[in-house]
Parts: structure tokens; C-alpha cells; sequence
């Protein structure tokens, strides 16, 4: 799939020559090369690390909430890292020169859009201990989601046309456009999300009895929550940060290896989710870019039309679900 | 025998802030080894906050539990993971684990960090299992079973995690007489069969008065622990409920309505 989505798009390379320039040889055609170095290949890692991480937080809080709908972006995570985004994009111009070229450089960006998301997930957990009710909580991720639209319009209304254009092709959502020093600081954050959330292997599967249960297995519960919020927070906010708000992966890639695996196991569903979150965005890329087509569809159009079929099919089996 | 848990001058309640609500108070209780102790009391007496006061859950107001002779608040989680667990009325939150998986959490006192199971953590998994009759169960998921069936698997769970002591919070609250019965006669043979002390609280004084070694019984000037054959005759039980309908009839050793 990885290979493949480097094969794909506007100009089909063949598999040969992909294997032969990321092996240090020569394609068959330089500007083959080229692309590949330069554009394919940055952009199947960003795939992988997208796909890996939003599905990684995915799974983190559908089993913290006890919810089987959470996910960064039904809960708002997203946009919460938009609203960030936004106040910094748009509203640079308020601040002093020196001061907006440092919000605006790719720190800022990922500093800007995790504060956000981390906002969102505390306000909803504040929410959800007072809501026991799954679908309260969904409704909540809903009205963050409106709450930031009418931040954002009210920003645009304040900013040039360029400041625009930037913020709209940001919240569309895309896989390309990251630069190799990008990509290193997004591996940096996906992997320290990815650690945490290895380490909250077994705190997880105690928090399936429910959280009293799990204290009295031994489980640190406060320790372990921050942790779990920490690295969601991290995984969603720089992903959002960098490739825009993508919707729905998050939520349903867990599902897939829940369903595939038949198990809560998280040391199972800690690998295959990973394993099913590259995939299912590397797929999701390669339909975005479909070869014989000079347009390239926004990423998250592509995934919200695969994945909201997929939430209303599991609200609708939801009487027997799990 | 031997005392695992004892309390010397509890007094239990909540603090808020509009002051102190003492719910109990110089309560000198005792459990030991081997015996099945029932809890009971009316409605809202606070069965619950003692239960949450013995399991290092809540803070006494004053006074101190004695986990093996060493005070509950003490100890670290994990310490405290390993000498009692509990059962508790709460609902399990929806999850695709299986009898076996559900289980076997219980030796996550003992397993490492990614939660494998050693050898011996299957052992005491399938010994858990035995015990408890639920060995066919093993490979269905926790909700195809009833609740009867889960009962005795959140008893499995609680045995998996070896602890001398188990607390139970109401477990027989949603069988018929029948799965009562035999909730009972299983958490007797548990404490003849593993030495384990067992407290459970319940409002089946019928059953428990056949069935417990010792009662602890909550009253709203008293709170007393003694065995069931002594309460009848020292009249205790004429107390329990604050009303001139329900008559204790020591004879047949039952509540009879008027």
C-alpha cells in the first residue's frame, strides 16, 4: 500500500523504478525521481503518521470515555486544533512583526493547535463526568464544532484575503505540501503520542471494568488519565497542525480492528490499529489523487465519504454493539 | 483464624462544606479468616460508606481501618490491589472482552507492563474458574451471558486477583431465589474452601442468617458484629427496621409482615 501510494497519482510510476530511487539507484526518468523524493515519498510518511496517530487517539478515547463513538474529531478535538490554527493564522496580524513570523513557523502552528485540542478534551471530559450519556457527549463534540465555525468567521472577517486563502487550504486537509523538516517534527510528536500510549497498554485494560474496578486492580487512575489525555492531545493536535482536520479516521479505524480482531485486548488492538490506520489513510490518499486525474480531492472530503457511512452504520447496530 | 481486617473507634461519614455528616460512629469491627460476613442494614442506613470507608475508598472522619494490622491508608495501590479486592453493582462498560479476558484482569496486580499473563497467571485464572463453576464459559463474551453467569464471573475475577480478603457490594440485588441460593452457598464454600475472609453486603437477611458465620448489622443508634444465632436472641434484629409492620419472629428466624 505504502509503495503503491507512491506509485500512484497524476504521473504513474512504475513500482520498478519506485523501488529503484528510494534504494539510492536511478529511475528510469529523472523527473520521475524527482517526484518521488521530493513529493510521493514525503507524502506516503505523512499518510502513515496521520493514519497511525489519529487512529492511535481514536482508540485511547473511545476506551477512556467508555464511549464507542469518541474520537478526535466527533469530540471536537479537531476543532479545537482549528480554532487554534485559526487565531494564529488569522489573527498574526495583530502581533508584532517579530512576533507573528515565530507564531507562524511550524512550532507555533503545533504549539497553537495541541493547546487547542487539549482545551477541547479537558471541557469534554469536565462534560462527560457530569453526562454519563453517550449521546450528550457527542452533541457536546457537535456544539464545539459550531462554537469554533462562528470563532473562525468572525476571524475572517478580520483578515486579508491571503491570510484566507491560507487558513482555507489548511482546514480542506492535505497530505503533501510538508516539507522534510516537517515531517521530523511530526515523527518527533507522533512517536512520543505513540509511546505514551504504549505505556497506557495496561492501564486501558483495566479502565474496560469501568474506572472504580481499575482502581481497585492497583491502577493509578488520575496518573493514568493525564497520561492518556497527554498523548491524544499530542497525536491529534500536531496531526491537525500539519495536515488540517481530517475526519473520521480516528473513529473508525479502532472499530475495524475491534471488529477484525474480536477482542479489547489493547495490546492486540494497540498494533493492528496502528496497522489499519496506515493502511485505510494510504488508501484514502491513493483515491484522493486517483490516476488519470489531473485533480487531487481534498483528503478529508475523501475520508469523511468513507467514514461517515461508517459511523452511521455502527450508531445502527448500536442496540448490540460490543 | 486470623484477623485481616479489624477498625479500632471508626467514625465514617462525608465532609462538605456545609460541615460534617457523621453517618456511624465508634464502630470497633473485626474480620477474620475463613468466614463469610454479611452486611446489612435498611436502605440508605449507609451500608455503602462503610464499605467505602473499609476499602480505603473514603477517608474516615476519625478512627482507622487495619489492613493486616498495618492502617489502609497506607498502603500503595498496588499493595492494597493485592490484599482485597472487590465486587462491585455497577454496570460493566461496553467492551468486546470475553469470561476469560474479564478474569483474568484480575491478575493485572501481577502481571508487567504490557499485561501478559504468565503461566502461573493462567493457573490462578483456571483455578478461579473452577472454583466458581464458570469453566464453560471461558470463551463467551461477558454480555451473551446472564446475569447470574456474570455474577460469578466478577467473583472469578476477584479470586483471580488472590487476595485474602474479598468485598462484595450487593451482589444477589438482581437474581431470583434460586441464583441467590447458590450465590451464597458459593461464597460459603469459597471461605470454608480457600480460607479467605468474605464481606458482602445484601438485604436477603433470610439467607444470611441461614448462611453467614458472622453479621455486621446497621442500625440507626447501632451498629453491631456478632454471629447470627446470638443476634436473634439478644434481639437485635427487632431493630432493624424502624417499623411497627415488620416483626421479627426469632423462632422461625424471619421477618414476618402484620
Amino acid at each position: 500500500m505504502f509503495f503503491a501510494s507512491i506509485s500512484l497519482g497524476s504521473v504513474t510510476i512504475p513500482l520498478k523504478d519506485v523501488f529503484a530511487s528510494l534504494t539510492g539507484g536511478h529511475a528510469a526518468k529523472s523527473t520521475w525521481e524527482y517526484i518521488i523524493i521530493n513529493y510521493r515519498l514525503p507524502k506516503a510518511i505523512t499518510a502513515v503518521l496521520v493514519g497511525t496517530g489519529l487512529s492511535m487517539s481514536g482508540l485511547l478515547m473511545q476506551t477512556l470515555f467508555r464511549n464507542p463513538l469518541a474520537g478526535p474529531y466527533v469530540l471536537g478535538l479537531s476543532s479545537g486544533a482549528s480554532l487554534g490554527v485559526a487565531f494564529v493564522i488569522l489573527g498574526a496580524g495583530f502581533l508584532p512583526s517579530f512576533l507573528s513570523v515565530i507564531a507562524l513557523s511550524s512550532y507555533g502552528i503545533v504549539l497553537a493547535s495541541t493547546l487547542g485540542s487539549t482545551l477541547v478534551l479537558f471541557l469534554v471530559l469536565v462534560v462527560s463526568q457530569r453526562l454519563r450519556d453517550t449521546m450528550a457527549i457527542l452533541i457536546v463534540g457537535l456544539m464545539f464544532g459550531s462554537f469554533t465555525t462562528a470563532i473562525v468567521s468572525v476571524l475572517t472577517y478580520f483578515s486579508t484575503a491571503e491570510q484566507l486563502q491560507k487558513f482555507t487550504f489548511w482546514s480542506m486537509g492535505n497530505l503533501g505540501n510538508l516539507s522534510w523538516t516537517t515531517i521530523v517534527i511530526l515523527t518527533f510528536c507522533i512517536g512520543i503520542g505513540l509511546l505514551l500510549s504504549a505505556k497506557s497498554i495496561k492501564p486501558l485494560n483495566a479502565l474496560l471494568l469501568g474506572e472504580n474496578y481499575a482502581k481497585s486492580m492497583g491502577l493509578n487512575f488520575k496518573q493514568a488519565r493525564l497520561v492518556i489525555i497527554f498523548a491524544t492531545s499530542i497525536l491529534s493536535g500536531a496531526i491537525t497542525a500539519f495536515a488540517g482536520p481530517i475526519a473520521f479516521v480516528g473513529l473508525a479505524v479502532p472499530h475495524i480492528a475491534k471488529l477484525t480482531f474480536q477482542t479489547s485486548n489493547h495490546t492486540i488492538l494497540f498494533w493492528s490499529t496502528l496497522f489499519f490506520g496506515s493502511i485505510i489513510m494510504l488508501f484514502c490518499d491513493i483515491v484522493s489523487q486517483m490516476p488519470g486525474f489531473d485533480v487531487t480531492l481534498p483528503i478529508n472530503a475523501v475520508t469523511s465519504i468513507i467514514g461517515a457511512p461508517v459511523v452511521i452504520w455502527l450508531l445502527v447496530r448500536k442496540r448490540n454493539f460490543q | 483464624m486470623r484477623t485481616i481486617l479489624s477498625t479500632i473507634n471508626l467514625n465514617i461519614g462525608y465532609k462538605s462544606k456545609k460541615g460534617v455528616t457523621t453517618i456511624a460512629e465508634n464502630l470497633n469491627l473485626n474480620l477474620e479468616t475463613g468466614k463469610l460476613i454479611t452486611l446489612i442494614g435498611a436502605n440508605g442506613i449507609g451500608k455503602s460508606t462503610l464499605l467505602r470507608t473499609l476499602t480505603g475508598i473514603q477517608k474516615p472522619l476519625s478512627g482507622n481501618v487495619y489492613l493486616n494490622e498495618r492502617n489502609i491508608s497506607d498502603y500503595q495501590p498496588l499493595e492494597l490491589a493485592q490484599n482485597l479486592s472487590l465486587v462491585l453493582t455497577e454496570k460493566l462498560p461496553p467492551s468486546n472482552l470475553s469470561v476469560f479476558e474479564l478474569v483474568a484482569l484480575g491478575r493485572q496486580p501481577y502481571t508487567n507492563w504490557v499485561d501478559k499473563l504468565s503461566d502461573e497467571d493462567v493457573l490462578k485464572v483456571h483455578e478461579a474458574m473452577s472454583l466458581t463453576q464458570i469453566e464453560h464459559l471461558a470463551s463467551k463474551k461477558h454480555f451473551q451471558i446472564s446475569d447470574g453467569q456474570l455474577q460469578k464471573v466478577l467473583i472469578a475475577r476477584a479470586l483471580a486477583q488472590d487476595t485474602p480478603l474479598i468485598i462484595l457490594d450487593e451482589p444477589t440485588t438482581h437474581l431470583d431465589l434460586l441464583h441467590k441460593v447458590s450465590l451464597f452457598k458459593l461464597l460459603k464454600k469459597l471461605t470454608q474452601e480457600t480460607q479467605k475472609s468474605i464481606l458482602f453486603s445484601t438485604h436477603d437477611i433470610d439467607l444470611a442468617i441461614q448462611l453467614s458465620d458472622e453479621m455486621i448489622m446497621m442500625m440507626p443508634e447501632s451498629i453491631v458484629q456478632d454471629q447470627p444465632c446470638n443476634l436473634i436472641s439478644n434481639g437485635s434484629f427487632s431493630n432493624l427496621f424502624k417499623d411497627e409492620h415488620i416483626i421479627f419472629d426469632a423462632e422461625k428466624g424471619k421477618f414476618i409482615v402484620s
